[in-house]
């Protein structure tokens, strides 16, 4: 899946967020034109993008000589930057569009697949949704936020959520946060105060010890934090979800983990279980972290069924349905963003293809050594 | 503070390894408030302030007492410990606030005061049964039912309550033979619930014998859930429960299915009372429940009553031959369960809720402080107040211990904080009883001064031969060892706490 491409910039001096279009009668910012330039009709956008290599200037901000516009479709919402790159920052035609806040982060998981950058992006970031949250469409069914440590935004944060409250007041909005700066009541009161009750975070948890949930995520006081912010974001009637990856370090303790979640954190409104994604810091800890999806069914569907049992609400994501214990198919939801969702060849030839959530991308180069079809009975 | 936690950027982003994250090098360690006992040779059980447990082998509670654990040589025991709050790497922990807050919830049936309120509508019963005490069969309502003042009174002080959701149960004798006192009391509950912004429930305890269609049709347009006595088969509950000329067994039968079809399965519910003649027959019992319909029932301790003294010995062979019954009666019903059929019994799922749950459980006859005054009050029929409804039992045998004043000559104050009840809470809490408060099953358990005074002559009672500790440590224990050695056990049970299977 393509979200980006490049071309000439002429007279961008700034970042513009906006609305493709290829019909210069529609109501967006940004012209797309792959043939004949309609000189007229430019005027009422903002700017130009287009596939013809012209090096005279058109009286218009624009990006020239792109090599095409395949990946866009009619009311897409891209970021033109002043170098002449072009990132999609919401497509019309999905259901898993993202915001990413900050790649900023005080935490450094073991098997992050997006490993967080130190530079101060905050502002960037902040000065470009401020432009797209009122660009995206009141239909939008559900929104992710994700980092980075999105918080770290810090009041700015704050002012985003309050942007998506009043610009999508139907849209689910799914932040991703490791809960860490909840610890600071203040700032979680801040948050309550919003009654966002479309908002839902997911954060982390890996151990019910602390010393193996800081490992983790490298770095020290991270579990009290987590929890402690845990219990003030319950006292706010904030909804959370939690988000367990299963690697060589959170299945010995998963047992207990379920057991803890239930006993100190009854409150969540869902549980997460995720497969390992071969990404980012992955390949790079592989040998701290890899272990077969068949190897950990059975402490795996303990865990599930425990929670279950006492009426948690339950997923797994990302695992391939032949890995996984039939007993708890019924929780394995199809839950790989499109723009990464593969299957492998042996796939093909699978009777439960359409009910199997299939792999990531990056987990064609490390998977189970399990992956077979299932037949028909 | 928390710009500490900012990231710096010359921070290096190079990974630690495991030992880093410990917060102690030397291995020493803080104990946190936890109680233990023996389960059997081999294994023991850890319970923390909360609740919550741990089963270890046994010799366990002793190698954490001498500070012989270490995350080196026990590192799953040394997590278990340090995640479940029964040892802390700093004198306080810095989670107290989580401790404290699931305290606070395990409590929290006392948030709102007394809620149930017993109304003895009538002392007049049509059956002879041999174990009560109290009824009288006899047709002089003026004597033996109550006065509709007393009823007024009654309702006046249950809606003083603190509880906005109050339940009104009426009890006999046998209550149905006062119906028109029932009409009464509802009629005037609702219009005083109305007034007073509260929800009130109403229970009917009844044998079902005087039923009528009359009074279904009043039970369903009032939500009224009937409570009614089936003792096991009929060879067992005619004997139990006598009525002269006729076949108890067969009312209560009837009686239960017509309320069934009248009111919905879920609003009537059955007790059992244990006898002598009960505890030579167990799985007949069960499967008597079974072959009725009931997804649940309910293994009810024996009261001191019918069986108990001041005999201690008797009393101690009395609560054996109970337990083994209860064991037995168990491991039918959960045979039935492995067999693919639902149903529970309702004491031992009071008592797993309180041990697999966060959540608090109010059960008047199992917490601390105790159900009396804290969550019940009893109205007799001549309109003197007491504390449960074994106390005015007592009162039956000239014994007004646990007199607590009489409707309209008190007031709420001196009923609910009154010197008596000042007294009574000396004894009412298991967590300052002599015995219980360095047990590990206290926070599963209660507190019963009125037992205690029945059966040991004072409130506060003598641990190593009460025959409520005999039988409480002893279900516990047995429910303990269950789950411990058969994970499908523990499976059950966990559909007996959530209903669901
Ligand atoms: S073979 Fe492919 S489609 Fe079938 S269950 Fe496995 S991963 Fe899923
Ligand atoms: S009554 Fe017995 S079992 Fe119950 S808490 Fe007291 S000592 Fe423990």
């Amino acid at each position: 899946m393509q979200l980006k491409t490049k071309g000439k910039p002429h007279n961008i001096f700034y970042p513009v967020v906006g609305r493709v279009t290829k019909d210069h009668t529609a109501n967006a910012e940004i012209l797309l034109i792959e043939g004949e330039i309609p000189t007229d009709a430019i005027t009422r956008f903002s700017l130009v993008l287009t596939t013809l290599d012209i090096d005279k200037a058109i009286d218009k901000p624009s990006v020239y000589a792109i090599p095409g516009f395949e990946h866009l479709s009619e009311g897409d919402i891209v970021l033109v930057n002043t170098s002449g790159m072009i990132n999609t920052l919401y497509r019309v035609n999905s259901n898993h569009n993202f915001l990413l806040f900050t790649e900023r982060c005080n935490s450094n998981c073991l098997m992050c697949s997006q490993p967080p950058k130190n530079r101060d992006d905050t502002s960037y970031f902040f000065d470009t949704y401020k432009q797209l949250i009122p660009l995206i469409p009141k239909n939008c069914f559900e929104l992710g936020i994700t980092g980075g440590e999105p918080t770290l935004l810090g009041e700015r944060f704050f002012q985003l959520l309050e942007l998506l409250a009043s610009n999508l007041p139907e849209t689910e909005i799914h932040c991703l946060t490791n809960g860490r700066t909840f610890a600071w009541p203040h700032i979680t009161n801040r948050l309550g105060e919003l009654s966002y009750n479309r908002l839902m975070l997911g954060i982390p948890i890996y151990s019910d010890y602390y010393q193996l949930h800081d490992y983790v995520v490298q770095a020290k006081g991270a579990f009290d934090q987590t929890i402690q912010g845990l219990y003030n974001l319950a006292k706010n009637n904030i909804r959370v979800e939690l988000r367990i990856v299963l690697h060589k370090q959170t299945i010995p303790r998963l047992a207990q983990l379920a057991k803890f979640i239930y006993k100190n954190l009854p409150f969540a409104e869902h549980i997460t279980f995720m497969g390992l994604e071969y990404q980012g810091y992955t390949p790079h800890n592989i040998d701290k972290l890899w272990i077969d999806p068949v190897d950990y069914s059975d402490i795996l569907s303990e865990a599930i069924n425990y929670l279950s049992d006492y009426g948690m609400n339950v997923s797994i994501y990302n695992s391939q349905l032949c890995t996984t214990p039939k007993n708890i198919w019924q929780f394995a939801r199809k839950s790989i963003s499109d723009w990464k969702n593969i299957y492998l060849d042996e796939c093909n030839k699978c009777a439960v293809l359409n009910e199997c959530g299939g792999l990531f991308q990056s987990n064609a180069a490390k998977h189970s050594a399990y992956i077979k079809a299932i037949m028909q009975e | 503070m928390l710009t500490d936690s900012l990231p710096n950027e010359n921070a290096t982003r190079k990974f630690k390894e495991f030992e880093y994250f410990g917060s102690k090098s030397d291995f020493s360690y803080y104990l946190l408030p936890f109680r233990f006992h023996n389960i059997n040779e081999q294994r023991e059980i850890l319970v923390n302030e909360i609740g919550d447990f741990l089963i270890v082998p046994t010799g366990t509670a002793e190698l954490i007492i001498e500070r012989k654990i270490n995350p080196i040589a026990y590192p799953e025991l040394y997590g278990d410990l340090i995640a479940n709050f029964f040892i802390s790497e700093q004198p306080i922990p810095s989670l107290i606030d989580v401790l404290a807050t699931r305290y606070r919830t395990k409590k929290s049936f006392l948030d709102y005061f007394t809620s149930l309120h017993i109304f003895v509508i009538s002392l007049r019963c049509e059956h002879t049964c041999h174990y009560c005490q109290v009824s009288r069969v006899t047709s002089d309502k003026s004597r033996y039912d109550m006065s509709k003042e007393h009823i007024d009174a009654g309702i006046e002080m249950m809606m003083q309550s603190p509880n906005p959701h109050v339940t009104m149960e009426f009890q006999g004798g046998e209550a149905l033979l006062a119906f028109d006192n029932i009409i009464y009391a509802v009629e005037k509950a609702k219009e005083a619930a109305i007034m007073r912004k509260k929800t009130v429930s109403y229970v009917i305890c009844t044998n079902l014998a005087p039923l009528t269609e009359e009074m279904l049709i009043y039970f369903k347009e009032n939500n009224i859930l009937i409570s009614t006595s089936l003792d096991g088969p009929d060879f067992i509950h005619n004997k139990n429960r006598h009525k002269p000329h006729s076949n108890s067994y067969q009312y209560a039968v009837n009686g239960i299915i017509k309320c069934r079809e009248e009111l919905g399965a879920e609003n009537v519910s059955a007790l059992l009372t244990t006898t002598n003649l009960s505890l030579q027959y167990p799985e007949e019992i069960v499967d008597e429940y079974v072959r009725l319909g009931f997804k649940n029932m309910f293994l009810r301790p024996i009261s001191p009553y019918g069986f108990a003294t001041r005999n201690e010995g008797k009393n101690k062979y009395v609560t054996q031959e109970f337990l083994e019954f209860y064991k037995k009666a168990l491991k039918k019903i959960i045979q039935y369960n492995l067999d693919g059929h639902f149903i529970r019994e309702d004491y031992a799922s009071i008592i797993l809720k309180k041990m697999l749950t966060p959540f608090p459980v109010g059960y008047v006859d199992l917490q601390s402080p105790a159900g009396l005054i804290n969550s019940v009050i009893v109205f007799n029929y001549d309109g003197e107040i007491y504390a449960t409804d074994e106390s005015r039992m007592l009162a039956e045998m000239k014994d007004f211990t646990f007199k607590l004043g009489t409707l309209g000559i008190n007031t709420y104050e001196e009923v609910f904080y009154g010197k008596k009840s000042l007294e009574l809470s000396e004894a009412f809490l298991n967590e300052s009883l002599p015995g219980c408060s360095d047990c590990a099953f206290q926070s599963y358990c209660g507190a019963d001064p009125v037992f205690n005074y029945t059966t040991q002559g004072d409130i506060y009672g003598h641990r190593p031969t009460s025959s409520f500790c005999q039988r409480n440590m002893e279900i516990m224990r047995h429910l303990i060892e269950l789950m411990d050695s058969d994970k499908k056990i523990e499976k059950i049970f966990r559909t007996w706490i959530t209903g669901k299977n």
